[in-house]
């Protein structure tokens, strides 16, 4: 049965057609076309944690960017896709925001294959590929001639490095490796045995985990039989928890230095009251007392996301720090190139000379043969207290 | 240290046993198995979790709740999963139940999360020295239980009325029916008590391991090989082959290193299958023509 609506309201339907086709046809016209800028990470599965906080990270930086004006007098503007960690679809998501979306500047997410699909689309396209997560050293070591790859983030094996000279600052002599068993983990055993070559270091071996084990005891105790007096731990949350119930376990009580896996997810519930004895590397970490520029990106946090209360609520900082300094450093190479266009912005890249950041004060970050803009004197070591990721004392 | 890892691998193997178990018992009834096992084991540690630590409930209420949700959990596997294509002569019951534990796992992922979670319990923290090695109570407790309820198992089997019932579908299944029982209500019965036994698994290893979605996937796959190399139609040999599986595992790491371990125990696998092909303890099904 046909409605009849009363005449008035008959006749707004043209007055407001009339109205939105003039603005449809003069309003976009006169409005400014934002520079987009595209972030292509895992936001679903077990890693959509470290999505959410890299959206965070980017969402606060484009916020302030754009309070004070934009870029090129344009606003910016964030497309996300989805890459479920799988590198075919990482890689499809990446060329439709390349082709479709136009987008100025592209962000990669946490898992290094995914990034490493995405490397060769971004150097033939020309479109700079931020790292901002993902450790993988070949990933800015992509040996391209006309390299459009770029990294806030930490490089396997500068960490492995970093690792190892801790440990030696803390008198370890003869460590043993306890990895995950896949290609992370084998990217970092290689990193270890050249770190400890270079200190004529022997090792105890090498030994796997992986995500079903239920108990780390017999590899541990070949560990110890072989003479281990720290470990080098390389895992993600959930085998790198089973490492530290099973040295409970065993009552074995060895310093345990680990790359950044445990800071991923809950590893202070799933490791128990031992947590704490795993001391591992981040690039930031929000704290009671941060710098100004830490305080003032906490409250803005906590304002954007009701749901952020507490600094344990504040997690993986890694990388909402990344993705924040990250953002600005782009917004400033698009500031320099003068223009969106993909060589321009590269290079405008290297011709940034200074950026006071949240992780650290920026001088001149990239160059031609430099494309990581954080070193091993960037990585701070932590350690779980309770659910909170809490800086070691240096 | 030898003590610690023959723990390690006593447990695990009563874990493989309880959920290899499951697949015998569907096995002998029906002839055929649920390959939702795994997924069962996931679910009793998530409903386990749930009440016990998310919702606070005491542990007397959640546990026979727990193993009550789980045996439904079977009973709809068997009714929807199996009987429909087992009834009309088809072997497509395999994929449905590979599929519904598929379903089961990712439903899990969305309602009870991504993270894995800690089951506390203070057993895990409670140590106790066996022959010079320190060994978790909790890790001493699984082979038992495992064993008390393999016990339990064949008790029943053949000194109680439903082990007789049992017993007459596993022998003549046409005879059975014949003489009134309800094969139908047997092997449901079946489909049920394994998904229990996984789910017993889960509780046991939850707080040992970690709680989540995919826990289930590759112990179930595990408990299969056992399956088979015990020889599925024997209970005995079942239960015996995933006590000898869990040592390999924990010996073969202690002694040639985490990087055999997966290699070895599969190659003694088939090397055991290819001397005895009906498993290490099975026999030659007889067929009568």
């Amino acid at each position: 049965m046909a409605i009849r609506l009363p005449n008035l309201q008959r006749l707004l339907f043209p007055v407001a057609a009339a109205v939105t086709l003039n603005i449809a046809m003069f309003g976009s016209a006169q409005a400014v076309e934002p520079i987009k800028v595209g972030l292509v990470a895992a936001l679903s599965g077990q890693s959509a944690k470290s999505g959410e906080a890299l959206t965070r990270g980017l969402t606060m930086a484009i916020n302030e960017v754009n309070a004070k004006g934009g870029v090129l007098g344009r606003p910016l503007e964030l497309v996300r896709r989805d890459d479920e960690s799988n590198p075919s679809k990482g890689m499809l998501a990446a060329r439709e925001l390349v082709q479709r979306e136009k987008v100025t500047v592209l962000f990669g997410g946490l898992d290094t294959p995914v990034s490493l699909a995405i490397v060769p689309l971004a150097n033939q396209m020309k479109v700079p590929f931020m790292g901002i997560w993902a450790a993988g050293t070949k990933i800015t070591e992509n040996g391209a001639a006309d390299n459009y790859v770029f990294r806030v983030s930490a490089v396997d094996e500068l960490v492995d490095e970093a690792l190892v000279k801790y440990g030696v600052d803390n008198g370890m002599k003869k460590p043993g490796m306890i990895l995950i068993n896949n290609p992370w983990g084998e990217s970092n055993e290689a990193g270890f045995k050249r770190a400890l070559e270079k200190r004529g270091l022997a090792n105890a071996g090498v030994e796997r985990i992986q995500d079903s084990d239920l108990d780390v005891v017999p590899q541990l105790t070949r560990l110890k039989n072989a003479g281990a007096d720290t470990l080098l731990m390389v895992g993600n949350v959930g085998p790198s928890a089973q490492v530290v119930k099973s040295l409970d376990r065993m009552g074995w009580d060895v310093p345990v230095v680990s790359h950044w896996g445990p800071a991923g997810g809950r590893f202070g519930e799933l490791a128990g009251p031992n947590a704490s004895r795993v001391h591992f590397i981040q690039t930031y970490v929000f704290t009671e007392h941060n710098n100004a520029k830490g305080d003032a990106l906490l409250a803005a946090l906590k304002t954007a996301y009701p749901q952020i209360k507490t600094l344990a609520d504040v997690t993986p900082a890694v990388g909402i720090a990344n993705a924040y300094d990250a953002l600005h450093l782009a917004a400033l190479a698009i500031e320099k190139a003068g223009n969106t266009e993909g060589k321009a912005v590269r290079d405008g890249f290297y011709a940034i000379s200074d950026y006071d950041g949240l992780i650290k004060h920026y001088k001149q970050p990239f160059t031609v043969q430099k494309h990581d803009a954080l070193g091993p004197d960037d990585y701070l070591f932590t350690h779980f207290v309770n659910d909170q990721i809490v800086p070691l004392k240096p | 240290m030898f003590t610690a890892a023959i723990v390690t691998g006593l447990g695990l193997g009563s874990m493989y046993a309880l959920l290899a178990l499951g697949f015998h018992l569907t096995y002998v009834v029906s002839r055929t198995v649920n390959f939702a096992q795994g997924s069962a084991m996931m679910v009793g540690a998530v409903l386990g979790y749930t009440f016990c630590i998310t919702w606070g409930w005491s542990l007397w209420l959640a546990l026979p709740l727990t193993l009550l949700l789980c045996a439904v959990y079977g009973l709809a596997i068997e009714r929807w999963l199996v009987r429909p294509f087992h009834s009309r002569g088809s072997q497509a019951w395999l994929m449905a139940t590979v599929a519904g534990g598929i379903l089961v796992d990712n439903l899990a992922l969305f309602t009870f999360g991504k993270e894995p979670r800690q089951f506390e319990s203070s057993l895990v923290n409670l140590n106790v020295e066996l022959f010079g090695s320190n060994v978790g109570a909790l890790q001493l407790l699984i082979p038992l239980a495992g064993a008390a309820i393999a016990l339990a198992l064949y008790l029943v089997r053949r000194y109680t009325r439903l082990g007789k019932v049992l017993e007459a579908c596993v022998q003549n299944p046409r005879a059975a029916m014949l003489m009134g029982i309800n094969v139908n209500r047997v092997v449901a019965i079946a489909f049920a008590i394994s998904t229990v036994f996984a789910a017993i698994a889960g509780l046991l290893i939850a707080p040992l391991f970690s709680v989540n979605a995919e826990m289930g996937m590759l112990f179930g796959l595990k408990a299969f090989a056992v399956a088979i190399l015990g020889g599925i139609a024997s209970a005995g040999g079942v239960f015996a082959a995933g006590l000898l599986f869990g040592l390999a595992e924990a010996l073969i790491t202690l002694y040639f290193g985490s990087a055999f371990t997966q290699i070895f125990t599969f190659a003694l696998v088939i090397l055991a299958l290819a001397i005895r092909p009906n498993g290490l303890f099975g026999s030659k099904a007889l067929v009568k023509v």
